[in-house]
């Protein structure tokens, strides 16, 4: 039985009336099972504990956002290193990652075709399985572990992920483009400044803040990596995890939230001007 | 004629093992508005990426004036380019689009400022400095792209089908407009097209080519009274075309005998020497009465069939006839409405008739421009 027509609501019976009350539900639902754990780990950096565990809660106060930095100085070390490591990682990334993907879209050479598929490998291999390997690598080099082999780690596995979104932007990229500039006479350098970088640009901050965002958090494969004397942040927390994890490491994980959602902001703000047309301003 | 401004000296482009350009020649002098005309895949696109130096010769070389610029990139040459899809950078407005070329000699300013506001104004666009290519639709696109390669002040202009994606009736407009645009600054333009009716209306000159060759040469009236070739005939009309064999030279003119015995006449100049070859006439150049009404048969119409009509067409500004001579031969005829009443004009079906036409009007193509009858002719007629 088809009604081809929809009923005004006043007719619609309460079995439809629910029907559509379900999506919002369900969104709803997603939305809160994102945000929940995100909330909790807000809110226990508020925490009031008496003892060492912050499991329960048992009052509020602003005391560990006060001396977030000034309790416990591994922990501060083991930030600053994850933020070395993110930052140093993600600029080789995705400056390689980029290169990369404009070679593989842009020119035929001998092995494009298996190097097409090598980049999905680190993707789809186990980390457990790449950090295993890459310990095994550095030992038998005899490379001293520390903040150097996690470095290297890290764009090993960021590398993949930046040449596959790259790629995606790069593939709807308008070849002509270049051959105008160059036709008004750019030469390649120029003619990549002014005109494929700007472009694709969209496509490298998003890949740049998704390399960021996996290394700043990884931990299995920098527990390899990272030999008896460096911690990072997440090695520090699962360190700490065992004794009870202090409210200071939620503090340290809201402020990193914020600014994760500042770069998110900036980058849709820029995908919108990418897409909307607002008037330029003059190049200079 | 003046230096050539443009000269290719047998340029030969191949991908592979596949020849898309083959040993093509080619001189157009400065001020020309040349066209290369001919079907899908011929190798008008790569001719005209080689003249802009976006695709490498494989060999021979091309000159503009007495440059060679064969070995040079794109950005070292004096052309400039409108592509089909224009390639308006799309994060730049308007203003920076045209000004791009001007941005990269280093100019001054209020000297770009000028220039780009010039342009608009050839252009008829005046305002639009700052809007996005996005902003725009698909005419003022084309004008902002002949603008921003205009404003280089370029030795020659090239343009692959800079019209393929409007609609039929602005098509038509810009035609003119480029048309006005080339006549007022008075540049070389080479103009891609696979519409014939677009190239005789624009061209100076239009070479025709057909896989990688140019097929013939010349001026649209030339290319449509005097083709040399099969193919030129019907990519660039209906044309009807009988066989038969020359039997006499006399002066101006030749005698030809068609298959059918019938004797017909044809100027000297169409011919070239061969014995056996192919009468063609267009359409609209044949008259056709009802036979016995041997009415005022103009005294210049003297080559003469007969025939039956199979089909009458009215198509308002003409009627088309399809007329079957003894020997089975299927002429195509066009006759203007000359008077208002209509239906007493119209011959029916089955009426037998006379065809008739000026020997002047007469093409003939020997035995080596005859085509196989196979795709490419079917391509040429289809519009
Ligand atoms: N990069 C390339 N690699 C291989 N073959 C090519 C390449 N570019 C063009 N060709 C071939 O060369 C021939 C001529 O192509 P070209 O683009 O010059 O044709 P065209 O006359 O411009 O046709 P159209 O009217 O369809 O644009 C075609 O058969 C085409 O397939
Ligand atoms: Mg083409």
């Amino acid at each position: 039985m088809a009604h081809a027509a929809p009923l005004p609501d006043r007719t619609r019976p309460a079995g439809q009336r629910v029907r559509r009350a379900i999506l919002p539900a369900y969104t709803g639902l997603v939305v809160a099972y994102l945000s929940l754990p995100i909330l909790v780990m807000i809110l226990f950096g508020f925490n009031d504990i008496q003892g060492r565990f912050n499991f329960a809660w048992q009052g509020f106060t602003l005391e560990h956002w006060g001396n977030v930095f000034g309790r416990y100085p591994a922990l501060n070390q083991a930030l600053i290193n994850s933020l070395t490591v993110a930052v140093v990682a993600t600029v080789v990334a995705t400056t390689l990652g980029t290169l990369i993907g404009l070679a593989l879209t842009r020119y035929e050479f001998r092995g494009r075709g298996p190097l097409n598929l090598l980049i999905f490998l680190p993707i789809a291999t186990p980390e457990i399985v790449l950090g295993a390997s890459l310990l095994a690598l550095f030992v038998s080099v005899a490379a001293p572990l520390g903040l150097a082999t996690i470095i290297v780690a890290h764009i090993m596995f960021n590398v993949s992920f930046v040449v596959v979104t790259v790629r995606a932007r790069i593939a709807g990229f308008d070849r002509h483009l270049e051959e105008a500039a160059m036709d008004l006479g750019a030469d390649e350098w120029t003619t990549f400044r002014k005109i494929t970088l700007p472009l694709i640009f969209p496509g490298i901050l998003a890949a740049g803040l998704l390399a960021f965002a996996l290394s700043i958090d990884d931990f299995v494969i920098t527990q390899f990596t990272a030999g008896a004397q460096t911690l990072t942040f997440p090695l520090w927390v699962y360190g700490a995890s065992r004794i009870g994890v202090p409210p200071q490491v939620n503090v340290m994980g809201t402020i990193i939230f914020l600014i994760a959602i500042v770069g998110i902001v900036l980058w849709v703000y820029l995908q919108r001007r990418d897409m909307s047309a607002r008037p330029t301003t003059l190049e200079r | 004629m003046p230096e050539a401004d443009v000269r290719l000296d047998r340029v030969t482009k191949r991908f592979g093992s596949f020849t898309a350009v083959d040993d093509l020649s080619l001189e157009i002098p400065e001020g020309e508005f040349f066209s290369l005309l001919g079907p899908s895949g011929c190798g008008k696109t790569t001719t005209l990426r080689m003249i802009g130096g976006f695709e490498e010769v494989t060999s021979g070389a091309i000159y503009l004036g007495d440059q060679n610029v064969t070995d040079l990139p794109p950005f070292k040459r004096a052309t400039n380019t409108v592509f089909q899809n224009y390639a308006l950078f799309p994060h730049l407005s308007v203003f920076e689009n045209i000004a791009f070329g001007l941005r990269r000699r280093k100019t001054a300013l209020g000297e770009i400022r000028r220039q780009v506001a010039f342009m608009l104004e050839l252009v008829e666009l005046p305002g639009y400095e700052e809007r996005r290519p996005n902003q725009l639709s698909g005419g003022q696109q084309q004008r902002v792209a002949l603008a921003r390669a205009l404003v280089n002040n370029p030795r020659v202009l090239l343009l692959d089908e800079p019209l393929g994606a409007l609609d039929l009736k602005l098509r038509k407009q810009m035609q003119v407009e480029l048309k006005r645009i080339q006549s007022e600054i008075g540049i070389t333009f080479i103009f891609v097209t696979h519409d014939q009716e677009e190239a005789m209306t624009m061209s100076d000159r239009i070479a025709v080519m057909r896989a990688g060759r140019i097929e013939q040469l010349g001026a649209p009236e030339e290319l449509y009274e005097r083709p040399t070739t099969e193919f030129v005939a019907g990519f660039l009309g209906v044309s009807n075309l009988l066989d038969g064999e020359v039997t006499e030279r006399d002066g101006d003119m030749v005698s030809i005998r068609l298959t059918n015995g019938v004797l017909v006449q044809a100027p000297a100049a169409a011919t070239n020497g061969a014995a056996k070859v192919r009468v063609g006439i267009r359409p609209e150049k044949l008259r056709v009465v009802p036979r016995g009404a041997e009415v005022t048969a103009g005294a210049t119409e003297t080559n003469v069939l007969e025939g039956t009509v199979l089909d009458a067409s009215y198509i308002g500004v003409s009627t088309q006839y399809l007329v079957k001579t003894a020997e089975g031969h299927t002429l195509t005829v066009y006759a203007q409405n000359l008077t208002t009443s209509g239906a007493s004009e119209v011959l029916s079906d089955g009426q037998d008739v006379r065809l008739s036409w000026n020997p002047q009007h007469t093409f003939v193509i020997d035995d080596a421009g005859r085509s196989d009858p196979e795709a490419p002719m079917e391509e040429a007629r289809t519009r």
